[in-house]
């Protein structure tokens, strides 16, 4: 049975276990709902969740925890001889369950079952086969690839199977048991109430999951990582040089140096600018101004990144090379430091600008009467009153869009290049941890060599340095706003 | 001679302070300024990029299907149509353009005829061999037929391709350039609205003039469809445990903590979670939307709590104070006072999560949604298994690839991205409007 009907089979039953549940409620008490301990509609609700919940917990543990099981199982089937030279067993596996599929194929084109069971790789021609329903295999199917391959597409059917029987007996489970338990005693409204609170709380831990799975994958890897090669070049050494062949280079500084240049220079055009337009908004613009000002900047911050990503790869970055870099004579190439660097430095403007806007106007209103009445001017006010007593919030503020800075992939991606090195030419191509993570993981590259299990460390470093960061500026912006309530 | 101080005329330190008063004004002035500007510019570059990808070059001719070429046999049996390959149908393309060229004389000097074959896009020929499978009967016949123009033909259209630079393109000729200028004298080439951009799949690198976001677009409403089913209800469940339930314990501070840093986290580190946790562990199928949308869920999700408890929180005391004094349970409170009262404001950070969700690219090109489909994902659910690929993931794509042609096609993307943006947020200011109230 598909997925959607299975779904849609257990709803059904839910819904008619609802109506069901009530009508019983009502029945057993001749229609007197006074005599009921709930209202009739709990005794419902009590039904519909034993039907529904449970069942359909199952069907999405199934689904997820299916793959994992199967795969482990068929591996088994193939052999070390069965990997062809420079292959590895998850190439194989790619293949086996495209032959899985081009079988589906092949028995929806008309050939029987029977036939196929009785099918074997080194008699008959699979691949001609699977080619004729548009499945293109690359090299000629072993026997053992078949036979794991059928019971590949055996064991997903079965699994299949199994999973609709055992959802829909315990949704029938779950009806019948509840329905037995409607009498007009049955705190029917407790129950449902104490069903939904364990809800509410499974929701709120999968914040907590999510972290732990976070943390969990990004150690477990990094473990793996740190013991094939060595942490403390890793850490220490000042050349980025990753080969496919093994024996790479990974230090991480000069990636950390590009990361925190580009943040730099980044920030360099977002502090002054957000600041800025944050004082004036809170200090002399008018309301209208401000009604239309403050949403307007902080559109920027609601445009994807991959907007500004394009942006800087086809119009800032020509722009500064032809303009800037090329007549100096400082670097030749559209991407560098300075193209990301004033990217997200724009992306950034609605960070400082907001934060510093509401800690500002968080000063007290006393503290710039006395300061003006004394007789100074608005902008010496600003200066001298406004901005210290402002000053550990905003320092709270660019802390964050430091962070923001630190960890964001697609402006550096597109915009300031792939070669690591360490400079201080900003009209030079850098490269960040975070391009690094993009290209370390997204070839096709087995998941046991340094060269991309250096993504999950490098994944580390990024999580923690931003961690850091946030936590640090958190605690500023909080210590901050508490002084003057 | 020194000026006493008067109140008519200032002193010099006077003076000073005002400059220096306007100076600072000036200062915010500018800086609101460029913030406005770099956002203008912004729009401008991707928009002036972008808008040229809708309308396309197109040549319509008569196309004459000969049955000599297309069917041998005489006997329209599927089995044998279905062998003839699409350089059967190039050359059925190339030769009935070249027959209008020859009949209207425009044919400049030094033409050949691979020239003309090399005007229509490979694509094309697929086109027609499709149509004609669906429809046998019509070959022997004479159609109109709306061939796609090369890539490069529609760059010289577009202004990206000038005869200087034709002359040391391999891909294109000068007198390539000088046919098209006829040919759109003579009302067969023009630029149309290109609906394909919005429904067909990618294109191979080479054709540029065929790409289109269908399969970009399907995959992306998959997975915000995951999302919205995962994040909506459990994100609500989860705020309205910790607004209105949550004892104060170590438990309860862990998860409230973990909100808040979970919504500063990198959203690439959601990607190495996703390939770490959903598909190197559980196997679940590479470039699936629903992977997708799981890595976007748990993205999306303390973004969704954290509007959303505010919503809560902003619901008076008095509301629940008058349930609870008329003897309604703290649930009944909570589900049928306070939640329909913070809906609005639920509603208005939902999708603003989801816009963002929506706009996300560096988690899923770690997860790979960048699969090359030419057939729509199944429907759902099934499709949510399939391999896809996601809107802003096939702009990156599509910046990757060589041909200029390709940049066009990103910018157009983008607009279409920030099409869908502009409706979400605006769907979100409009509740927020109609909702507002005071209490």
């Amino acid at each position: 049975m598909n997925l959607g009907l299975l779904v849609t089979v257990i709803l059904v039953l839910a819904i008619a276990g609802w109506i069901i549940g009530r009508q019983r409620a009502v029945a057993s008490v001749k229609g007197d709902i006074r005599k009921l301990h709930s209202l009739p509609g709990y005794y419902g609700h009590i039904v519909f969740l034993a039907t529904a919940v449970p069942s359909l917990l199952v069907v999405v543990l199934w689904i997820l925890v299916q793959p994992a099981l199967i795969e482990s199982r068929v591996a088994n089937l193939i052999k070390p001889s069965d990997i062809p030279e420079g292959s590895s067993q998850s190439l194989v596996m790619a293949d086996v369950r495209r032959i899985a599929n081009g079988l589906d194929a092949v028995v929806a084109a008309g050939l029987p079952e029977d036939q196929l069971a009785s099918m074997r790789a080194d008699f008959s021609d699979v691949r001609g086969r699977l080619a004729g329903v548009g499945v293109a295999i690359g090299s000629n199917v072993s026997n053992s690839v078949f036979i794991a391959a059928k019971e590949y597409r055996s064991a997903i059917k079965s699994s299949a199977m199994m999973m609709t029987v055992a959802a829909l007996a315990i949704a029938l489970a779950g009806l019948a048991w509840s329905l037995t338990r409607i009498r007009p005693e049955f705190r029917a409204r407790n129950a449902t109430e104490r069903f939904t609170m364990s809800l509410l709380i499974a929701s709120s831990l999968i914040a907590v999951l999510t972290t732990v799975g976070i943390v969990a994958s990004l150690l477990f890897e990094s473990i793996h990582f740190f013991s094939i090669y060595p942490a403390s070049k890793f850490f220490f050494s000042t050349v980025w040089n990753p080969k496919f062949g093994g024996g790479s280079d990974l230090g991480i500084l000069p990636l950390i140096w590009g990361t925190l240049y580009v943040s730099f220079i980044a920030l360099l055009v977002a502090v002054p600018v957000g600041l800025m337009s944050a004082i004036y908004l809170s200090e002399y613009a008018s309301k209208s101004v401000r009604a239309v000002v403050k949403p307007l900047i902080e559109v920027l911050a609601g445009i994807p990144t991959i907007v500004y990503g394009l942006f800087a790869l086809i119009t800032v970055g020509p722009l500064i090379r032809d303009w800037i870099a090329m007549p100096t004579g400082l670097g030749n190439s559209s991407s560098s430091v300075m193209t990301a660097g004033i990217v997200m430095g724009i992306m950034v403007i609605p960070f400082v600008s907001s934060l510093s806007d509401d800690i500002i106007n968080a000063v007290p209103q006393s503290l710039r009467d006395g300061s003006l009445g004394l007789g100074a001017t608005p902008s010496e006010t600003v200066r001298q009153v406004v901005l210290p007593a402002a000053l550990p919030g905003i320092v709270g503020a660019v802390l964050l869009a430091a962070s923001r800075a630190i960890g964001e992939t697609m402006i550096v991606v597109m915009g300031a290049g792939a070669a690591a090195r360490l400079s201080l030419n900003p009209f030079e191509a850098m490269t960040t941890v975070t391009v690094k993570i993009v290209s370390q993981l997204t070839g096709d590259t087995e998941f046991a060599s340094p060269e991309t299990l250096v993504a999950f460390a490098l994944g580390l470093t990024l999580f923690v340095l931003t961690l850091v960061l946030n936590i640090v500026a958190l605690v500023i912006v909080r210590k901050y706003r508490e002084q003057y309530e | 001679m020194t000026v006493e101080a008067s109140l008519f005329t200032l002193d010099a330190k006077t003076k000073a302070r005002k400059t220096a008063e306007a100076r600072f004004r000036l200062y915010g002035v500018v800086a609101i300024a460029v913030a406005l500007l770099a956002l203008l510019w912004l729009l401008i570059s991707i928009l002036s990029g972008g808008l040229p990808a809708f309308r396309q070059t197109m040549l319509t001719y008569p196309v004459t299907l000969e049955e000599a070429v297309l069917d041998k046999s005489g006997t329209r049996d599927p089995v044998a149509l279905s062998k003839v390959t699409t350089v059967a149908y190039t050359k059925i393309l190339a030769t009935s353009l070249a027959a209008v060229i020859a009949e209207k004389g425009i044919a400049p000097e030094g033409m050949t005829d691979k020239d003309v074959a090399d005007m229509i896009s490979q694509e094309s020929a697929a086109t027609l061999r499709s149509k004609v499978l669906a429809d046998p009967a019509l070959i022997g016949t004479t159609i109109d037929f709306t061939a796609l123009a090369s890539g490069r033909i529609d760059g010289y259209l577009k202004g990206r391709v000038s005869r200087e630079s034709a002359a040391l393109d391999k891909n294109v000729s000068p007198v390539q350039l000088e046919l098209a200028d006829n040919l759109q004298k003579a009302g067969i080439l023009d630029k149309r609205f290109n609906w394909g951009f919005l429904t067909a799949p990618d294109a191979s690198d080479k054709r540029p003039e065929a790409a289109g976001l269908g399969v970009a677009i399907i995959g992306s409403f998959y997975m915000m469809l995951v999302v919205l089913v995962l994040s909506l209800p459990i994100g609500v469940a989860a705020s309205i445990y910790l607004e209105e339930f949550a004892p104060k314990n170590r438990l309860t501070d862990i998860i409230e903590v973990n909100i808040a840093n979970l919504a500063a986290v990198p959203s690439i580190v959601y990607g190495i979670l996703g390939l770490a946790v959903f598909i190197n562990f559980m196997h679940l199928p590479q470039s699936a939307p629903i992977v997708g949308g799981l890595v976007l869920t748990l993205m999306t999700l303390p973004r969704i709590i954290i509007p959303t408890r505010a919503a809560l929180k902003a619901v008076p005391p008095s509301i629940r104070d008058a349930a609870l004094g008329v003897g309604a349970s703290k649930l009944q409170t909570v589900f049928h006072h306070v939640l329909p009262l913070a809906m609005p404001g639920i509603l208005t950070g939902m999708i603003i999560g989801l816009a963002q969700a929506l706009g996300e690219t560096a988690p899923l090109l770690l997860i790979g949604m960048v699969a090359f489909v030419r057939d729509f994902p199944g429907g759902l659910p099934g499709g949510l298994f399939d391999p896809a690929a996601a809107l802003p993931v096939q702009v990156y794509n599509w910046t990757n690839r060589g041909d200029p042609g390709f940049v066009e096609r990103a910018s157009g993307a983008i607009i279409v991205l920030l099409v869908f943006l502009v409706i979400m947020n605006a769907a979100a200011i409009y509740l927020r409007r109609k909702f507002e109230r005071r209490w």
